[in-house]
């Protein structure tokens, strides 16, 4: 029996594992160098994510606390995926910084959270690994420890974190009172759409809106993106974004499935306004940091759009996206991470001429950034497409318009920064950077990852075969 | 014949390029993948008859098919008929002479070359899909490509046209997005986006109605439908000589083919119904194309309008929906093809040389450079339809054709489309007389040097194919006539036409 335990549990045993070895190490010595840990962290990740590729038994444990299937594992493996591409990518800046192990025993904190919430039957478990992962974040939001907008960015989190988990608790709590139960199966068994549990419904929602910066609840993501160093900034907007995408479709399709009708006009809602919200302000930005952070808004709006299908191809689509996303989101920000760290230079001027000095860089960036706009033959052009999709099932043709007509409109801002790379020039162009072996990794797991997600038709029907839908 | 062998050979010549060392390299391995597919084109057009000789009546021939996408019944499905053959043999000559006629590129040859092989790649897989994902796929693929060559290479106001081009071409494969999952829908996504099977059934007048618009629409604004012809212009003159050639030689062309083989062929009863305002939006774009081009004075910016005046005979001639005039809409795509192709690359060599493209600052060339200005007056009179070259048979194919449809509108878009011969005959007689005839204006353009090898085998090459379907017009139109019976059978009583 607890080898059973173990087995459904091993992902979630071996993060746990890595921070307790973390935290021995830094309590037996402290003047190990940082490269070392840096590099047994990523190869224990690395472990943790070829293991999962073989996924034990469906599971349920703990009466119905804990939930495993080959699809959570999967879901899990990808945000195992992205974490170690994020370490790789952060290497350069990690090794610099005093405070390595807190660094990684907070990101692996927040993991664990993730991990815990996507295994989620139960409201109380789903509750804990939210504030799991959210708490951790508050303090990696703040780690420039010597800048200011670094804690600004913090405080905005914790704030924004707390009110978000505030009206989420509210919801759970009057589900509670509605239901009497808090496991998803039961609740499902017992909604029927009455006004009162309409309103659980739209604070628990609010509270995923934050967390996946949807309109109208997006205002933190831009201050918090930009004041983050860039590695959390990664961080936030793929792991963070990913895993609690993840649960929303759980929550949504099961949980929520009695009244799928009430929620789905609310989500074409939710879904345009944030696409159309993201994209607009995305527009006008000259800092890249805050351009990706506008941008992952609007890709929310689009992951909404694939929800709403509410189909089986609606669901795996939403994970496929997060997969293709994990690895054009990182591909752009890893970028803007290495020359953030090399050079301090954030903005869309400097960037100008970046061809003529970095031939891979401007392509690692130029790829990532084609896919996050859907341009074949990248991954992102069949996540968009099987998003909208899934999304047109219910035959909205003008929620599908809209979203086709924000793709023309986000194209705009993805081909400026292609513009300065590649067509501009400038007096001081950033200068020839030498690329580390561990970032130079992390970039080419990018580019295959979204050349051969789109174009190995297998992947997504792997991700379609696990998938239910209502 | 494996189809999928003109899909892959630019991606290997384009592999081939990244590991060339010196450009001289990269040069000529671009021109031998550039040859082999020309062979492979003209390979595949002998097969293709030898096919039909020996009575092979399939819709589609050499057709392959695999799952790709299974739960959205999405597949890798390719096959041609005589209408994709000539695209493809389209495609293939004007990629060849566009490759010739960059031989001194530079700065970044080698990124030059591979996003041009790229572009071709995209075109030769629009033109054999035959799954609706593949098509919208393909049509997409030349996006980027379009723009960074645009943007890098070009001139003048290039990084404005270069956004302008990609947004407004985006702006179209979104409405094609819409149409296509409309139809994947309203057939109960049974049969996903199989060409060949929603090609089979009837949809709903209902749905045609609907959807009729996204894809007409889509796919018009790639081939310059009034008023979304504004990227043309910008587009074309902003290019480097090449892209201009492929741009306008291939690239508009994915509008015409996907205007009739999408919208047209599935979607009968809407055509019909929808004529009118195509007929139109075509007989402005028509007469706009050519009195826009009377006020130029770049030679580009001439070929450019002239290309949306041109293109309007596409859609004026799909628009009619008589079997002659959508025959001549095609003859059209392939003749605007080769010529403006030719076009361009003789501007383009004259501007290489002179480095002005203002026909007031030019004259007399004839004397300094005679092949170039044979070439370019050659262009220029099969331009204006003059007998024995391609453009009077396109032309006249889709003026008869036009006239077989009966009502006042139809006959008065006619009449008023061929007047609009006349504006092309004065502006194209303007622009060559003055560039080439006369007095040298400038002194240091008489130690100017005429085409070399390059330049001048893609003047022939492109010349020779032009010439071929104006003598002896009968083999094109015989090639086209199945793919067009095809489309008049099913549209059956719809288009209530004979």
């Amino acid at each position: 029996m607890w080898a059973d335990i173990v087995l459904s549990f091993r992902q979630e045993l071996i993060v746990t594992g890595i921070i307790f070895l973390l935290l021995f190490i830094k309590i037996g010595s402290t003047d190990r160098g940082s490269g070392v840990v840096l590099r047994l962290v990523n190869l224990l990740l690395l472990v943790n994510l070829v293991l999962g590729f073989f996924p034990g038994p469906d599971a349920i444990l703990f009466s119905g606390m804990f939930h495993t299937n080959r699809l959570v594992v999967l879901e899990k493996n990808m945000l195992n995926l992205a974490t170690l591409i994020i370490s790789l990518q952060g290497y350069e800046w990690l090794r610099g910084h005093r405070q390595v192990f807190e660094f990684y025993m907070l990101l692996l904190a927040t993991l664990l959270g993730f991990f815990f919430m996507i295994s989620a039957g139960n409201l109380l478990m789903f509750y804990l690994g939210l504030e799991l992962s959210a708490i951790p974040l508050a303090a990696l939001a703040s780690f420039d420890l010597e800048k200011r907008r670094s804690s600004e960015a913090a405080m905005k989190f914790i704030l924004s974190s707390a009110f978000s988990s505030g009206l989420l608790l509210f919801g759970i709590s009057l589900l509670y009172g509605a239901t009497g139960t808090l496991d998803f199966g039961a609740i499902a068994s017992r909604l029927d759409g009455t006004a009162f549990q309409l309103f659980a419904f739209v604070l628990v929602l609010s509270g995923f809106g934050f967390k996946v910066s949807a309109v109208p609840f997006h205002f933190w993501t831009a201050d918090v993106y930009e004041g983050s160093p860039v590695t959390v900034t990664s961080y936030l907007s793929v792991v963070s974004k990913g895993g609690v995408f993840f649960v929303f479709v759980v929550t949504l399709y099961t949980v929520f499935a009695p009244m799928a009708g009430s929620w789905y006009r609310i989500l074409v809602l939710l879904s345009v306004l944030t696409m159309v919200t993201g994209n607009l302000f995305a527009l006008r930005q000259d800092n890249l940091k805050r351009l990706l952070a506008f941008s992952s808004i609007a890709q929310s709006g689009f992951i909404l759009a694939g929800i709403t299908g509410s189909s089986r191809g609606g669901e795996a689509s939403v994970v496929y996206f997060i997969l293709v996303y994990i690895f054009s989101n990182l591909g752009a920000f890893g970028v803007v991470s290495f020359v953030s760290a090399r050079t301090g230079r954030e903005s869309i001027q400097d960037y100008k001429g970046l061809y003529a000095t970095n031939r891979w860089l401007s392509w690692v960036i130029a790829i990532s950034l084609f896919s996050l706009a859907g341009i074949p033959p990248t991954a992102g052009f069949f996540g968009k497409f099987f998003l909208l999709m899934a999304g047109a099932g219910k035959g909205n043709y003008v929620f599908i318009v809209i979203a086709a007509l924000n793709m023309v409109i986000s194209l705009y801002y993805y081909l400026r920064v292609i513009k300065a790379i590649f067509m501009d020039s400038q007096p001081e162009p950033i200068g020839k950077l030498k690329i580390p072996l561990m970032s130079n990794i992390a970039f080419l797991v990018c580019v295959v990852g979204i050349i051969m997600t789109g174009l190995v038709g297998e992947i997504y029907e792997y991700i379609y075969s696990l998938s239910k839908g209502v | 014949m494996n189809l999928s062998l003109l899909i892959i050979m630019p991606l290997i010549t384009a592999l081939a390029v990244v590991f060339c060392r010196t450009m001289g390299g990269i040069r000529w391995v671009s021109l031998a993948g550039v040859s082999v597919q020309l062979l492979l084109s003209f390979g595949l057009l002998a097969l293709y008859w030898r096919e039909r000789a020996a009575g092979n009546g399939a819709a589609m021939l050499f057709e392959y098919s695999h799952a790709w996408l299974p739960s959205w019944n999405i597949r890798y499905h390719v096959g041609v008929d005589g209408i994709s053959v000539a695209m493809i043999l389209l495609t293939a000559v004007v990629m060849e002479a566009a490759i010739l006629v960059s031989w001194s590129i530079k700065p970044m040859g080698k990124e030059y070359f591979i996003l041009l092989h790229f572009l071709s790649a995209g075109a030769y897989g629009f033109f054999l899909s035959l799954d609706l994902f593949t098509v919208f796929f393909f049509l997409e693929v030349s996006v980027i490509p379009k723009f960074m060559l645009i943007g890098i290479w070009g001139s003048g106001r290039n990084h404005y046209s270069a956004m302008k081009l990609a947004l407004m071409l985006m702006g179209g494969s979104a409405l094609v997005f819409v149409g296509l999952v409309g139809l994947y829908y309203s057939v109960g996504g049974l049969h996903g986006f199989d060409w060949v099977a929603i090609g089979q059934m009837h949809l709903p007048a209902e749905v045609q109605r609907r959807f009729f618009p996204f894809l007409f629409l889509g796919f018009g604004i790639f081939t310059a439908l009034f008023p979304f012809h504004t990227w043309v212009p910008d587009g074309h003159s902003s290019a480097p000589t090449a892209v201009s050639m492929f741009l306008a030689g291939v690239s508009m062309k994915l509008g015409g083919y996907g205007c009739l083989r999408v919208a047209v062929f599935l979607m009968p009863v809407a055509a019909k119904e929808y004529s009118p305002v195509i007929i139109l939006l075509a007989t402005i774009a028509i007469l706009y194309g050519a009195f826009a081009t009377m006020m130029q004075s770049d030679l580009k910016y001439i070929n450019a309008y002239s290309s949306v005046s041109h293109c309007g005979f596409i859609l004026l001639g799909i628009g009619m929906l008589t079997r002659t005039a959508i025959t001549g809409a095609v003859m059209q795509m392939i003749s605007h093809g080769l010529m403006t192709a030719l076009f361009f690359a003789a501007i383009g060599m004259i501007y290489d040389r002179t480095h002005t493209r203002l026909v007031g600052q030019l004259g007399g060339l004839l004397k300094v450079m005679p092949f170039i200005s044979t070439v370019f007056v050659f262009a220029g009179l099969c331009s204006l339809g003059l007998p024995g070259l391609s453009g009077f048979v396109a032309e006249i194919t889709v003026f008869m054709g036009s006239w077989q449809r009966a009502g006042e509108l139809y006959r008065l878009a006619t009449i008023l489309a061929c007047a609009s011969i006349v504006v092309t005959a004065v502006y194209i007689l303007r622009a060559t007389g003055q560039t080439i005839m006369g007095p040298v204006k400038v002194a240091s353009y008489n130690g100017l040097g005429d085409a070399t090898w390059n330049e001048r085998l893609a003047g022939v090459l492109l010349g020779a194919c032009i010439i071929a379907i104006g003598v002896a017009p009968f083999w094109l139109s015989d090639l086209l006539e199945p793919g067009v019976r095809a489309i008049m059978d099913h549209a059956g009583n719809a288009f209530g036409i004979k």
